[in-house]
């Protein structure tokens, strides 16, 4: 069981390292806007991307996204 | 989606009748309000940007507003006009801030950044759905800003310069602060949990001793951040309390922490006793939670910003002896002539210097129809010139006029603002005094019988009270209360709402735009001629279709033809003529001059009566009016079945007002106030120990909203409005006013049961501590049930909707 005494500090070190960059991005205003990034991953308009062979038909590639109001 | 061939493609608005603006989109024929919704959809196809409509769901788009002229907009690529929201970031870049009018969704912010970003000279556009705010950074070099403002204006969203005030950039950091407290108390707890549960297991499994010590100082140190940095706001607090000897919730949360805090590292040290780190991460989290999504609430409505700064035009015509020349409203100085066009806002005080003309006043006192304005009149700065292009001296500057002292009124309203006592806190100094009281007595009793158990018994009544469930009752019962609200359609923005609505005494409206739409409609047509009404109102309608004055909007719902030509007549009516034949329609003597005979009777009645005549004779009076909304009468009923009395405060006529109120069975009413009256009607009442809500919505509502015990604000509110009130109606709905108050009594209740059993728990469980018969672990297990129950107690708000 010794080797917690090994662990333990490394997890501390990583929680210490993960709060760091918590703080960086609240900081640098990451976390400013909580709703639109939400939303925004609903949104395809990916279809460039997609290959010509993959494409499906108009009526199935949007599915409608329900947004409520803030 | 709601393009059904009866509404607009757009904003969803039903077309009236006649109307035949279609366009093609994706191989069908869509139907459009108007022209201008036409020209945005056109503008958003024509970017390859359809998706929007599948995105925006069932939203509806706002109507486009009138597109301001290019060269007014040609204002802001001034250098002095942009230095306060537009900032250099490098040699031919710079960053500008808007507040962007018309954003209600995702999809909004999607089209608009992806719009902008097509742009050339555009470096990058982000749009912040929550507080509306965009951030633009362009080569300005490439292209002027006023462009790009004009590429936001043809999607249909209006622009805003935006400098932060003092208090956003405090909101700004508060927010900041707390997402980091949040961020320390969730991950410690999330670690501290971990190991505390090696330890309840290291108990049973027989740990080593060293290894147990080992992890109660590894605890220890991911524990003290989340004590130090996350829960301080509770003992500032606590402290600010105590030193203005007023115990409050802060008091026992803070000893509930400390203590067990305290408790937990003299454990760790002395190596001896069990620690309750996990305890106190958790409670510091969850508390933090709930400040969190209250913090959240109260901030969103104050987000879009001081809204009211944007009546006040951005620009003005200057007139001197030479020439004309468009200035920034912030340049003129008392003595200046400026030129106001029709339907623009008057930029400042003045005096009119033209023969006549009619003023929108609505902004300032709430009623709907325009007032008539001689030569020599007062004009206020921020009301909207309705008629014909006027000349005016301005007699103070855009700082000092009118609708700006008002914005001093609303300072001092707050400051007045009657307290609400909260009972958590009644309970909570009392609890707090004898937990203290108890705890000292057991300790000195103890010191007697054995000093050696003493610290440990008296650590143990602390942690046994822990007022967690205590602390829990309200937060809890509280937060699910405002989420059923919301659903409802109540944005709740003030902690006290839900008490001050529960003890609320008087219910008080105002009228135009509260408890009637605020639009003018076609009340009744009384025929004079052989004709139907349908005829009548087409042929109104007709006649009024060239004309801007807001009562032809009245008609509009029955367009159908149009006129061949129309003469507007100032302050009289309408002319017009339709094959041949020529129609007035206004003023009675004036359509009778017409035919040349004496005008009919009057009808008895309030609102505005308009004659239309040809040259044999009358035709038909048209009654127009605000209507009430369709759902007020019921509001009303409801309210007073709750026990509550309803009246109204209104800055309209005695006539109009008496009318509406006696339709909604309105017991008090008083007409003819101004922003100030209405204010100082609310604090006689509330002086005399009456508890109001306020409703309202304009700015001329704002003092009054702010200064009554609970106000709520309509959607349709300007958003300062909406900030000085303590909730807002997002449904528009005024049945969900007496909703709101029954679901206030009930979180009372609910508030109450969860008192009583943290109390009751208290009582059973302080005596067994205090004689020592209590394990720490029962203690643990005593503390979660209990919070637990009052959790759950909560939670049953959630589902009476």
């Amino acid at each position: 069981m010794e080797i917690i005494y090994l662990l333990i500090p490394v997890a501390i070190i990583l929680v210490a390292f993960a709060t760091w960059a918590f703080f960086y991005s609240v900081n640098s205003g990451q976390f400013d806007d909580l709703e639109s990034p939400a939303h925004r991953i609903l949104y395809d308009d990916d279809e460039d991307m997609i290959p010509e062979d993959a494409r499906v038909k108009k009526e199935s590639d949007a599915p409608s996204t329900e947004i409520t109001k803030d | 989606m709601s393009n059904q061939k009866d509404s607009c493609f757009h904003c969803a608005t039903p077309i009236p009748k006649g109307v035949n603006v279609e366009l093609s989109v994706d191989g069908k024929q869509e139907s459009f309000c108007c022209p201008a919704c036409r020209a945005v959809t056109q503008t958003i196809l024509g970017s390859g940007l359809e998706k929007y409509y599948q995105h925006r769901g069932n939203q509806q788009q706002e109507r486009p507003t009138e597109i301001e002229s290019q060269e007014q907009l040609a204002l802001y690529d001034n250098e002095s006009i942009q230095s306060p929201f537009v900032r250099h970031i490098d040699a031919d870049r710079k960053e500008a801030t808007f507040v962007i009018e018309g954003i209600h969704c995702a999809a909004c912010v999607w089209l608009l950044e992806r719009h902008l970003t097509e742009q050339s000279g555009v470096t990058s556009f982000t749009v912040n759905l929550t507080n509306h705010r965009a951030r633009l950074v362009w080569r300005s070099e490439e292209k002027p800003l006023s462009e790009l403002m004009a590429a936001i204006i043809s999607i249909g969203y209006t622009p805003h310069p935006f400098t932060p005030n003092q208090e956003e950039k405090l909101y700004e950091q508060e927010q900041k602060k707390a997402m980091r407290r949040l961020g320390i108390a969730g991950v410690g707890m999330m670690q501290v949990m971990m190991m505390s549960s090696a330890l309840y297991l290291g108990d049973a499994f027989f740990m080593e001793e060293h290894i147990q010590n080992f992890i109660r100082w590894t605890s220890f140190i991911v524990a003290t951040p989340v004590v130090f940095y996350a829960a301080r706001p509770f003992f500032i607090a606590a402290q600010r309390d105590l030193r203005t000897k007023h115990l409050s919730m802060d008091v026992p949360v803070s000893i509930a922490i400390g203590g067990a805090y305290a408790a937990s590292v003299w454990a760790t040290f002395t190596q001896s006793g069990e620690v309750y780190y996990d305890s106190v991460s958790m409670f510091t989290f969850f508390l933090l939670i709930g400040r969190f999504f209250e913090m959240k609430a109260r901030h969103r409505t104050g987000m879009a910003g001081n809204e009211l700064a944007n009546i006040l035009p951005a620009s003005a015509t200057r007139v001197t002896d030479s020439a004309e020349q468009l200035v920034p409203v912030s340049e003129l100085k008392p003595g200046d002539r400026v030129l106001v066009k029709p339907g623009h806002s008057i930029p400042a005080d003045g005096i009119l210097f033209t023969q006549h003309t009619s003023i929108d006043e609505s902004a300032l006192t709430g009623e709907p129809l325009p007032v008539s304005k001689q030569l020599g009149d007062q004009l206020v700065g921020g009301t909207i010139n309705m008629e014909q292009a006027i000349e005016m001296e301005i007699t103070s500057s855009a700082e000092q006029s009118r609708m700006s002292s008002i914005l001093n009124l609303l300072d001092r309203a707050q400051a007045d603002k009657p307290k609400v006592a909260k009972i958590a806190d009644k309970v909570a100094s009392y609890f707090v005094a004898a937990v203290l009281l108890t705890a000292t007595v057991v300790s000195l009793i103890w010191w007697q019988i054995s000093p050696s158990d003493a610290f440990w018994v008296t650590l143990s009544v602390l942690v046994v009270t822990c007022p967690c469930a205590l602390s829990l009752a309200t937060p809890t019962a509280l937060t699910a209360a405002i989420g059923s609200l919301r659903k409802m359609g109540l944005l709740v923005t003030r902690g006290h709402v839900l008490e001050s609505l529960a003890q609320c005494s008087a219910v008080y409206f105002d009228k135009t735009g509260t408890l009637t739409t605020g639009k003018l409609t076609l009340r009744e047509t009384t025929p004079l001629c052989k004709q139907s009404t349908e005829q009548l109102n087409q042929l109104a309608a007709a006649i009024e279709s060239r004309s801007e004055h807001p009562i032809a909007s009245a008609f509009s719902p029955y367009f159908t033809y149009s006129v061949e030509d129309a003469t507007n007549y100032v302050g009289e009516g309408v002319e017009g003529s339709i094959n041949g034949q020529t129609y007035r329609i206004g003023k009675p003597e004036f359509v009778a001059r017409l035919y040349g005979h004496q005008p009919p009777i009057h009808p008895e009645g309030t609102g505005i009566y308009l004659l239309m005549g040809n040259n044999s004779g009358p035709l038909a009076w048209f009654a127009i009016d605000d209507q009430l909304r369709p759902e007020a009468i019921e509001a009303v009923k409801q309210i007073q079945a709750l026990g509550l009395p309803v009246g109204m405060l209104t800055g309209d006529r005695e006539a109009n007002a008496q009318r509406i109120a006696s339709e909604l069975g309105i017991d008090h009413v008083e007409s003819q106030l101004s922003p100030e009256d209405k204010l100082t009607r609310v604090k006689a009442m509330q002086n005399d120990g009456e508890r109001i809500l306020m409703i309202g919505d304009g700015i001329n509502d704002i003092p009054v909203l702010s200064g009554a015990q609970t106000s709520i604000a309509m959607n349709g509110a300007t958003d300062l409005a909406k900030t000085s009130s303590d909730a807002v109606l997002v449904s528009a709905d005024l049945r969900r006013i007496p909703g709101s108050l029954s679901m206030a009594r009930k979180t009372q209740n609910i508030i109450r049961q969860n008192i009583s059993w943290a109390l009751l728990y208290n009582l059973i469980a302080l005596p067994l501590a205090a004689s020592g018969y209590i394990a720490p672990w029962m203690a643990a297990i005593g503390m979660s049930l209990s919070s637990l129950i009052v959790v759950g107690n909560a939670l049953r708000l959630t589902k009476q909707l």
